[in-house]
């Protein structure tokens, strides 16, 4: 028998761990996108909300009109209202909806 | 303190004499009720569909009503938001703060409520002749809530 094989292991040059996050839509945006909530996979470039919101306009049609910079569009993340530069990682809730019309 | 999101209807007297019977400081209560009109922007309405996002909503009521704690000395504060499918006549939402005299129930009542219109995550959906409307927010709702600042 052949002594123990050396075990190679294959390292990334970065860590590249999956980050999923939950994403919820709500009010127009949810009918307008056909979505009410979805797991996401962030791609590794994506940290924040204006990283998110730019990968989701990515996909066009609807998404890049209603995500249009300049569209009265409020994010929260984790259920507290977020800025484009609020940190996005792993297991994160992160709604997308219209200015909010309650009361 | 309390809140509480519902489909169903509140009694703001029944409300009020709870809180009132619970703690024998209070020398005031202040409450506000919203309904539903039968017009807005030039359109009748014949029905509204109230949505809310369960979860960040009473976290972000909570939060509103920890600030308002922190501003006025107040003893005791309900707030009652409906969702669902609501009609003209029908009440949305009931506010009422208690406090030891008027000024500071009068005050935290309003600044409730302004920083619920602009802060709570709430979206209306009213129903016209037109057809079916998402209610755009309004300018002058932040600008309340701004004032407070």
């Amino acid at each position: 028998m052949p002594g123990k094989p050396a075990i190679i292991a294959v390292m990334k040059p970065n860590d590249s761990r999956i980050a999923t996050v939950e994403v919820l839509y709500f009010a127009r945006l949810r009918e307008v996108f056909g979505c009410e909530r979805e797991q996401v996979e962030l791609p590794g470039d994506v940290h924040d909300v204006a990283g998110l919101t730019a990968w989701l306009r990515n996909r066009g049609d609807a998404w890049e009109r209603e995500l249009a910079p300049g569209k009265p569009v409020r994010v929260a993340v984790n259920q507290d209202m977020a800025a484009a530069d609020t940190p996005v990682g792993n297991g994160d809730e992160v709604a997308f909806f219209p200015p909010v019309t309650g009361g | 303190m309390a809140v509480r999101v519902q489909t169903g209807d509140f009694d703001a007297g029944a409300e009020m004499a709870g809180m009132r019977r619970g703690n024998p400081k209070i020398g005031a209560i202040a409450s506000f009720v919203g309904v539903v009109r039968d017009l807005n922007e030039g359109a009748d309405v014949a029905q509204m569909t109230l949505e809310h996002y369960p979860g960040m909503t009473e976290k972000a009521l909570e939060e509103i009503v920890a600030e308002a704690r922190t501003r006025w000395d107040i003893y005791d504060v309900l707030i009652v938001h409906r969702v669902g499918t609501l009609q003209p006549t029908d009440q949305i939402v009931l506010v009422v703060v208690a406090s030891g005299h008027r000024g500071e129930a009068f005050q935290a009542c309003e600044f409730l409520m302004d920083y619920l219109k602009a802060r709570a995550p709430f979206w209306k959906k009213e129903k016209t002749p037109e057809g079916a409307r998402w209610v755009d927010a309004r300018k002058t709702d932040d600008a309340a809530a701004d004032r407070w600042r």
